[in-house]
């Protein structure tokens, strides 16, 4: 076990937990966008930065990564926290104006958009938190989708924006993703999600669509069971 | 075409089986293909995904990331003008403008004639030279507005009305 | 070249070639570094060689390492005199065969020549610009061919090696290079020996050493030189690194754009392997140890270490928070050690002259030499090494000859994008690791960009914005989002289209930047802009509120006029404007239509009677 302080308030936690589980385990409350229980950790988003003091030093530091440590002292709202949270909503309400979820934590945060910052048009609601490509990669397998180029032209999505030819349709890239920005269109027998067209499969029992046929066959090449008795859907089972 | 994608495919294993198909190699196999081809073909990152078994996705992130690689096929000649602080102080800027003047495009960009591919390069070592300008691979050196005309007129001679 | 069995069988080589090499034997050398490439010495040494062929003269023509006085290539030296040749052109090999090399004679106007007192300077190293250095490091390039490992034996190259495998302990070298102080010279500054002994002390298995080779800032090329010219220095270096270490693998990290670079340090390795001293057990010592290149993709981010081990791992170079360090888990997460270049080719020196000697070089916490690359509006241009403490003022002026054209000195841009500039109050610091960070910039790798009153410092902010947008690697927001909208307000600035507020603006925005970035990229980011807004805050007034750019280098800000008075009507400008903005009557003084000038500065580059004002 390990004896740290947050905000004042003396905390013990087990070896190995991050500061954010540790804060919010003694509810502390620290806002993150691209962490997800499902996927590895990133630190790309930056809203969960805490202050950490060791001895005589100290360092700005994302909660989410850094482990807990014997005797640290950690400042979750201080002024110089805070000013980087709000630097951080600042470029996200200026990148996504179209997102209710950032407008919506904005808000929350008292942070107000910084007018000499232009809204971009280009960017829809993706804040680039890459938990589409870690869901995709992680627990999916098949890396469908990625990140291509660099610095303020990051993006998201199949190589050369075309149909990926491993997408299995399963949509688990839209479930996660924070902001609502990946389009997933399911009606009847289709799906489309990525630009392509994925057929839906019929429950055996009720005959009603429940899972493109690419994510079945998928999950019954990796897993080995038949197809036929994978084509159930949650409901019947 | 169908022979030329065999080729692409064959001369692609080739590359694939000099690093021992090693994924952490994937780098350098792209370097190579991108020295054979001057960009890299479709096809060549197909054969790369299928031999070596790195998911399409990440080769494609590798390829756009790094500034070496063209996903479409660059021209007859690269000129690459270095954007290095050095050089900017001696005025690289104002040599980058005249380029694209002269050249009608915009760095990163190809000619649509395929003759010329203008790119910046964030410094090449060589400062005492500055502006410094490589053409095919030869370095030039105290480059000015004069010296773009006397080095890429006559690679201009003979192109078609792009 | 047949494997060296031992330290014995080492140090017996290495005699018979020096006796061969005999220095009062006549030679010529030639520079060949990749910037007299680009003077075309390639051509001059084939002259060279031909020439002593037809008049059968029994000498040797040597390609070499960088001599770094670049500014004055190409360079040829007269051995054993040591005639030192500078800017020499095909059209005068004949005459140096003829004169120089038969008969002894000089040539004065190949010789160089002192801008203040006139004088003809006969010896390299009484030249002003190699006077005051101390080329430690440096000073065998200008000696060996780097492709052939027996110079770099003849010299006594790997002595170090055979001391440190027959002599010492992994941990009595580790002590040594502690006790010597050795600071990183990536820009960093971390103390190597600490480094190590954390690393050798770590668990995971294999470990690794790394030679940081990807030089990113712009206007630095200290490390191509080492790579190019003395490629053994590092090799070696890295081998006793290794051996300290517990590591039996290692990478060059060299980045793409330095491909002579690459060909030297595969040569130097292949040479290396065939003599022994890499591969298993080297000198006999029981100690297995072998280096791989790895080319860097272009990517200045790859820089950073982490990003640099993603490299090498066939992924894209983003770094990782480094709240787990590299010397516990590093490359593919084990334990590594990651030094640069010019870091490992100090560590030979340390193991064969010892601690005692290096530590009276330098400064108390900065020990050794540092070589920096002086560049930019300066008369001699080229790579100094001199001992840490040096003034500024002394780089600048006793070495770097001062500023061309009689202009005027303003700023010294040190330490890349990560760095800041200093103004001429601040000339007599002592550059070191740690004096410069006092002022708000950094040693850094040794880039040195000076400026002159004709440079933008605005401008100069705005640049290094958009370097850092362009290298960003874009996973953190407020580097990938942040540094774009700092450049963003820059360019309004450059464009007359500042704000009140902007520079406090900038100045928030710098903290939390440099706060919450990832790395060290978008950590540092910030530097230049606080820095130039800090000493030359009149300029950023004057663009903001007066809409003028003082230097008049940003275009929107500035007007371009004809003086009647030594406008002889040529025609030239007229002759080379794009736009058609130029135009006069024939003999007649010419005018510039404001609203159709475009700036672009082709009419003062051919302009012979300095008739174009900027204002």
């Amino acid at each position: 076990m390990v004896n740290l302080i947050i905000n004042g308030k003396k905390i013990t936690a087990q070896e190995d937990t991050m500061i954010l589980e540790a804060a919010r385990a003694a509810g502390i409350d620290i806002p993150t966008l691209c962490a997800h229980e499902s996927v590895s950790r990133s630190g790309a988003c930056r809203l969960c930065v805490v202050e950490m003091r060791k001895g005589n030093r100290s360092k700005i530091v994302t909660s989410c990564l850094y482990p807990v440590e014997e005797g640290i002292v950690v400042e979750t709202k201080n002024e110089r926290v805070l000013n980087v949270r709000r630097l951080v909503l600042e470029l996200l309400l200026a990148r996504n104006p179209e997102s209710d979820v950032i407008a919506d934590l904005a808000k929350k945060l008292s942070v107000t958009p910084q007018p000499r910052f232009t809204m971009d048009t280009d960017k829809g609601k993706c804040i680039l938190c890459r938990s589409c490509v870690r869901v995709c990669e992680e627990v999916v397998g098949v890396s469908a989708i990625g990140l291509s180029r660099r610095g303020s032209q990051k993006t998201v999505g199949p190589p050369y924006n075309e149909e990926s030819a491993v997408c299995i349709g399963c949509g688990a890239c839209a479930f996660i993703c924070p902001t609502g920005h990946i389009e997933m269109e399911t009606t009847e027998d289709k799906r489309i999600i990525w630009g392509r067209t994925f057929k839906m499969k019929t429950c055996d029992v009720c005959g009603r669509y429940f899972a493109p046929e690419d994510q079945l066959k998928y999950i019954s090449k990796i897993t080995g069971v038949p197809l036929k008795e994978l084509a159930v859907c949650m409901d019947c089972h | 075409m169908k022979k030329a994608t065999t080729t692409i495919e064959a001369k692609t294993k080739e590359i694939i089986k000099k690093y021992s198909r090693d994924k952490s190699s994937v780098i350098a196999v792209l370097q190579d293909i991108q020295e054979q081809y001057n960009y890299l073909p479709k096809d060549a990152l197909r054969i790369v995904n299928e031999e070596m078994e790195i998911p399409a996705s990440r080769i494609y992130e590798v390829a756009t990331f790094y500034n070496s690689f063209s996903l479409t096929p660059r021209g007859e000649h690269v000129i690459k003008l270095c954007q290095g602080t050095a050089c900017h102080v001696r005025g690289a800027a104002a040599i980058l403008d005249k380029l694209e003047r002269t050249l009608g495009i915009n760095p990163g960009e190809t000619s649509s004639d395929q003759k010329f591919t203008l790119e910046t390069v964030n410094c090449v070592g060589a400062c005492a030279l500055g502006p410094v300008m490589v053409v095919d691979g030869e370095y030039h050196g105290q480059v000015n507005m004069a010296k773009v005309d006397k080095i890429i007129g006559p690679l201009k001679k003979g192109t078609q009305v792009s | 070249m047949k494997i060296i069995a031992d330290a014995k069988a080492l140090h017996q080589l290495q005699k018979e070639l020096k006796e061969k090499w005999d220095p009062q034997k006549p030679m010529v050398t030639i520079c060949a570094g990749t910037g007299c490439r680009g003077y075309g010495c390639v051509r001059v040494k084939e002259a060279l060689e031909t020439e002593i062929e037809k008049q059968k003269l029994n000498v040797g023509v040597r390609a070499t390492g960088c001599f770094g006085f670049c500014e004055k290539g190409p360079l040829v030296v007269i051995h054993p005199q040591k005639i030192f040749y500078q800017q020499v052109k095909l059209s005068d090999v004949p005459d140096i065969v003829t004169k120089t090399v038969a008969k002894g004679e000089i040539i004065e106007k190949l010789l160089y020549r002192d801008p203040i007192s006139g004088e003809r300077i006969l010896k390299e190293e009484d030249v002003p610009f190699y006077k005051k250095q101390k080329r430690l490091i440096f000073g065998s390039n200008g000696l060996i061919d780097p492709t052939r490992i027996e110079d770099y034996l003849a010299i006594g190259g790997y002595s170090a090696l055979a001391k440190a495998l027959s002599e010492m302990s992994p941990e009595g070298i580790i002590s040594e290079i502690k006790k010597a102080g050795l600071r990183g010279r990536g820009g960093g500054g971390f103390l190597a020996g600490a480094k190590w002994e954390s690393c050798r002390k770590a668990h995971g298995s294999p470990k690794y050493i790394i030679a940081n080779g990807d030089e990113g800032d712009p206007g630095a090329y200290m490390d191509r030189s080492l790579m190019e010219g003395n490629p053994h220095s590092v090799i070696e270096g890295m081998i006793i690194g290794a051996y300290a270490i517990g590591a039996n693998e290692g990478f060059i990290y060299v980045r793409n754009e330095y491909p002579l670079a690459v060909i030297h340090l595969t040569l130097a390795i292949a040479s290396a392997r065939e003599a022994g001293l890499l591969g298993k057990n080297i000198l006999g010592s029981g100690f297995s140890f072998d280096i791989s290149i790895s080319k860097g993709g272009g990517a200045f981010v790859c820089g950073e270490s982490s990003a640099l081990f993603a490299s090498i791992e066939g992924r894209a170079g983003e770094p990782r928070a480094k709240y787990i360090h590299a010397v516990e888990k590093g490359l593919w997460d084990k334990p590594t050690v990651l030094n640069n270049v010019e870091t490992w080719a100090n560590v030979p020196l340390i193991i064969n002259k010892g601690t005692d000697w290096y530590g009276s070089i330098g400064t108390e916490k900065s020990k050794g030499t540092k070589i920096f690359s002086l560049v930019g509006k300066i008369n001699n241009t080229g790579l100094v090494e001199v001992p840490m403490g040096m003034k500024l003022r002394e780089i600048i002026y006793d070495m770097g000859g001062g500023i061309p054209k009689g202009r005027k000195f303003k700023a010294v841009q040190t330490g890349g994008p990560s760095g800041g500039c200093i103004p001429e109050s601040m000339l007599d610091l002592p550059v070191d690791f740690d004096k410069l960070y006092e002022v708000g910039s950094m040693m850094g790798s040794g880039g040195m960009i000076v400026m002159d009153d004709r440079s933008c410092m605005v401008d100069v902010a705005k640049y290094f914005l958009a370097f850092l947008q362009d290298e960003s690697c874009g996973k953190c927001v407020p580097c990938r989002e942040g540094v774009r909208r700092m450049r963003d307000i820059l360019e309004d600035i450059c464009a007359g289209k500042g704000k009140e507020g902007d520079v406090e603006l900038l100045e928030t925005m710098s903290q939390a930047i440099s706060d919450g970035s990832l790395c060290a990229l978008g950590g540092s980011a910030p530097n230049p802009v606080l820095s130039t807004i800090k000493y030359f805050r009149q300029e950023y007034d004057a663009h903001i509120k007066k809409k003028h750019c003082p230097a008049g280098v940003c275009k929107a800000l500035i007007k371009y006029s004809i003086n009647p008075e030594k406008c002889t009507g040529c025609g030239m400008c007229v002759k080379v404007c794009p736009t058609a903005a130029a135009s006069g009557e024939k003999k007649k003084p010419h005018t510039i239509d404001n609203e159709t000038c475009i700036r672009c500065g082709a009419c003062i580059e051919s302009c012979k009677f300095d008739a174009i004002n900027v204002e």
